[in-house]
């Protein structure tokens, strides 16, 4: 999975910090601000030379399709099969994003508003098919029934792993959206539902519909999950061209670029804070232990189901081919251990370098309003709608064009994930600098401190959480990566994704088990971490308020 | 009769207890404020009486309805409270006539034009929150509340978050509003002024507890112990020794009242006591004067209309005692006074304590 709804945090900074930069002009600055000034053109050139990394697959890609020639991407596009491709995408994805929302939201509404028993835990089990890739979860459902194919399919599989997606946002608002509202809706005579509908529902819809936008881009450049339960979509059509004719790839790459562009338009055109009125944040009401009431029953029963399909059934499966192979073929330690250790090295370097340049380009953002800080926030935004095949197929047209020596190596696919998970990083390390106010560096320098002590002393411990969370994010979402691995991996290399990739296309189900578990696990913790982060986030919100 | 009635109240929050025993009854079309520090239970209460929250024991009656008991309770939007929850909480996408109109049945809409007026809107109906004044905002959410004919309205420390400009004008539009339509309002505060000054009764909650309630003169003047007397206004305690109708202290003889509400015949129990007086029944004299005890200004704090002056009495005991004084008396720390009391004091036997 390569879209992480944290859309939400961006809006979770302190107020202050988001709008000092934007509202508030600064002073012209003298001469004794030359030193940041310094400091801030140093900035702005890594930013400069990140943004245009960023950009390079698009360019890539513009450049493939004018070397292929209008004709040839004429020939490609318009063709039936085309039509027949675009609606297969277009109707899955419109399914899978009503079906989303609607568990998202509903589940959503019961850990945040309801008495529900044992709300963290449930609020982990509702995350965790994040952790768990889609191709791993199609495998789940078409190993255990081999009739499970097309568009149903696809639906139930996709649906059960992007949930959460719509969730995460959602469950954030609803936290964040002052309980008073509601209540006060009650005082005036209106019972549950029209409470939900006309105050909760217009205080979330932004949160709904940027989760709806993330489901989407996640449906639109899957690839494995749709292979394995034969239905065909752009990204899937791309994939066997790559292996054929790679121009025709490329001209199929535009029609998928353009479709995230898309998106991402509608997300940006969403208004990023509700109209909000001057209430301040949420007053925190003492919770009380739940009492087990019966009311609830029902409430609990949906969520436990959604659990199991979601959750339990994929590692269930996994677990009982598992079992079923233990008399027959388990793959050799050997393999396991070195496919592991190359997954982790390619995650943990890919994550590494996402974080590091993620943090020029995040202390950009935050200045004031300039043109480069601008356009830097167009194109950070505009990577988010890049599926990962067109992000590799760019990178293997690079390659195999002006840079021969990097074919197949590892740098590729390093590079591949660092720019391909670039603004899951960007999004946490956004939050910190927030928190970290320009503000807190100046009264450590009036206390006495050298800009290296104030470094290590402030900046430091203000920023490391939000970075390290930048890497786990990425690492996660690389360990669970399919798609672009598979154009990238050097030839003789197996990380998880592909080794278990490799077995499960011959059926090999117990085979493939193992791989598939392990990449859970490694998913899991780095998942787990997060959970830890987002709640310190909440605490030191309500700190600040 | 009384418009709401709680009856032994109690309410916990998982293991910590946030009201133990309250009683308090509010009499119909009065304003009944309720004072008490932070965490005192105060919006414990209004949430209570609201219906958000349920008691763990005890009753709640609004109208003559029983509404709660502590096993069944009825919902919120079927108990007609109006409520004002703190800094307003208007729903943000509504416009001021959304937000008034809520819950108004639609056929009753053209009411919300009425209210508008009310509340002195005209002219403000199509804005949004956010376009909007805190006072303004204020006076939105209480029509807001108005509009639903409530029985009794709950104002959560609704003029905490106004500067200090314009709380004073939105206390009297709230108040002038809220006496037009004859509503019961329970005003939650934790300033005393703002009890002392609009409300018909005050409820002093302490750790759960309603430890003090009466009609703000009542309350100022004439006390029922200690601690509601430090906690309403600045108190001045003094040991003394009660005989007759008399009090010796460090400042010599004072006169004590019995004409309180209080007859519990306190003030005429003989013996060692505590003496309330308050900082105004002092009077500081730059010159020695029959009946009056010589002091030194320890400092002052002044407030344009009066000073409040802390004293030191030059007695053993080094009394500090705090004085309220014209703001045109200019005086200067270590300075000579003499302390003269004025009026009649209020006495406790220690005993009691």
């Amino acid at each position: 999975m390569t879209n992480i709804p944290m859309t939400d945090i961006q809006t979770d900074v302190p107020r202050e910090a988001q709008r000092t930069p934007i509202l508030v002009a600064p002073p012209r600055r003298h001469r004794r601000w030359r030193h940041q000034e310094g400091q801030s053109r140093a900035v702005v050139a890594a930013s400069a030379i990140i943004a245009l990394a960023l950009l390079l697959p698009l360019a890539l890609l513009a450049l493939d399709a004018r070397d292929a020639g209008w004709g040839e991407i004429h020939q490609v596009l318009f063709r039936e099969r085309s039509l027949f491709l675009l609606r297969h995408t277009l109707v899955l994805s419109a399914l899978v994003m009503i079906l989303a929302a609607v568990l998202g939201v509903a589940s959503a509404w019961c850990t945040e508003r309801c008495q529900l028993p044992a709300r963290r835990l449930w609020t982990m089990l509702l995350v965790l098919p994040v952790s768990i890739p889609d191709f791993v979860v199609g495998y789940a459902w078409h190993s255990i029934a081999p009739t499970m194919n097309g568009l149903l399919a696809a639906t139930l599989v996709m649906t059960l792993g992007t949930y959460p997606l719509v969730y995460l946002p959602v469950a954030a608002a609803l936290r964040r959206a002052n309980p008073v509202l509601e209540d006060t809706a009650h005082s005036l005579g209106k019972g549950r539902f029209v409470t939900f509908s006309r105050v909760a529902l217009p205080l979330i819809r932004t949160a709904v519909l940027g989760g709806c936008v993330l489901v989407v881009l996640t449906v639109i450049s899957e690839y494995g999950a749709f292979e394995i339960l034969r239905y065909q979509t752009f990204t899937t059509e791309i994939f066997t061209e790559f292996q054929f004719d790679p121009q025709a790839a490329g001209a199929l790459s535009v029609p998928l670029v353009l479709l995230g562009l898309l998106m991402l338009g509608i997300d940006g055109m969403l208004p990023r804070r509700t109209v909000s009125s001057t209430v301040s944040a949420a007053p925190r009401r003492a919770r009380g232990p739940v009492r087990w009431r019966w009311s609830v029953a029902p409430m609990v029963l949906a969520l436990g189901a959604l659990v199991v399909l979601g959750v339990g059934m994929p590692i269930g499966t996994l677990g009982y081919w598992m079992a079923q192979s233990q008399h027959t073929t388990l793959p050799a330690a050997t393999t396991l251990t070195s496919a592991t250790w190359t997954t982790l090295s390619y995650s943990a370097w890919g994550a590494a370098i996402a974080v590091v340049t993620a943090l020029p380009v995040a202390m950009m953002t935050f200045r004031r309003t300039t043109a480069p800080r601008v356009i830097l926030d167009r194109v950070t935004y505009i990577t988010r709608a890049v599926p990962g095949v067109v992000i590799a197929l760019s990178l293997v047209f690079l390659a195999t064009r002006y840079a021969y020596g990097l074919y197949q190596t590892s740098v590729l696919l390093v590079v591949a994930y660092a720019i391909l998970h670039f603004p899951l990083a960007l999004v946490c390390v956004k939050t910190s600098v927030a928190q970290a106010s320009a503000r807190l560096f100046d009264v450590g320098r009036s206390l006495g401190a050298s800009p290296v002590a104030v470094f290590c002393r402030v900046a430091l411990p203000l920023l490391a959480p939000g970075l390290l969370a930048g890497f786990c994010l990425v690492f996660l979402t690389a360990v669970t990566e399919l798609t672009a691995t598979l154009v990238l991996v050097p030839i003789g290399v197996q990380t998880l994704a592909t080794q278990f990739w490799a077995y499960q296309s011959e059926v090999a189900y117990g085979a493939a088990a193992p791989y598939g578990l392990v990449i859970v696990v490694l998913a899991a913790v780095p998942g787990t971490l997060l959970g830890l982060w987002f709640d310190r986030e909440r605490h030191t919100r309500v700190s600040l308020t | 009769m009384s418009a709401i009635e709680l009856r032994q109240v109690a309410k916990g929050f998982g293991a910590t207890p946030v009201l133990t025993d309250v009683d308090l009854a509010v009499p119909d079309g009065s304003m009944t404020a309720v004072l008490g520090a932070s965490g005192s239970g105060k919006t414990t209460l209004l949430r209570l009486i609201a219906g958000f929250e349920h008691v763990d024991a005890g009753t709640v009656v609004i109208g003559g309805q029983l509404v709660d008991d502590g096993c069944r309770a009825i919902r919120p939007q079927h108990r007609g409270v109006g409520y004002v929850p703190q800094e307003g909480a208007l729903f943000p996408h509504l416009t001021v006539s959304g937000n008034i109109g809520f819950g108004v049945p639609r056929r009753e809409q053209h009411t919300v034009a009425q209210l508008v007026d009310l509340v002195g809107l005209h002219g403000l109906e199509q804005r949004f929150p956010h376009q909007l004044s805190g006072g303004q905002q204020q006076r939105v959410a209480l029509a807001r509340a108005l509009a639903i004919h409530p029985k009794v309205v709950l104002l959560d420390e609704p003029f905490s978050s106004l500067d200090a400009s314009l709380r004073d004008s939105v206390r009297r539009d709230v108040t002038r509003i809220l006496a037009e339509t004859n509503t019961t309002t329970i005003l939650v505060t934790h300033d005393q002024d703002e009890a002392l000054a609009l409300a018909d009764q005050i409820a002093v909650l302490r750790d759960g507890n309603v430890v003090a309630a009466g009609d703000p003169r009542t309350l100022y003047r004439d006390p029922p112990d200690i601690t509601a007397a430090t906690f309403i206004g600045e108190a001045n305690i003094l040991t003394a020794h009660v005989q007759g109708d008399q009090a010796r202290c460090a400042l010599g003889t004072v006169v004590l009242h019995t004409n309180g509400s209080q007859t519990n015949g306190a003030a005429a129990l003989p013996g060692p006591s505590r003496l309330l007086l308050r900082p105004e029944q002092l009077v500081l004299h730059l010159q020695a004067r029959a009946n009056t005890v010589s002091a030194t200004v320890v400092d002052s704090q002044y407030h344009g209309h009066d000073t409040l002056v802390r004293v030191a009495l030059d007695d053993p005991h080094c009394h500090l005692l705090l004085a309220r004084v014209s703001g045109d008396l200019a005086l200067t720390p270590e300075q000579p006074v003499w302390v003269e009391v004025r009026g009649s004091g209020r006495a406790w036997p220690i005993r009691m304590e």
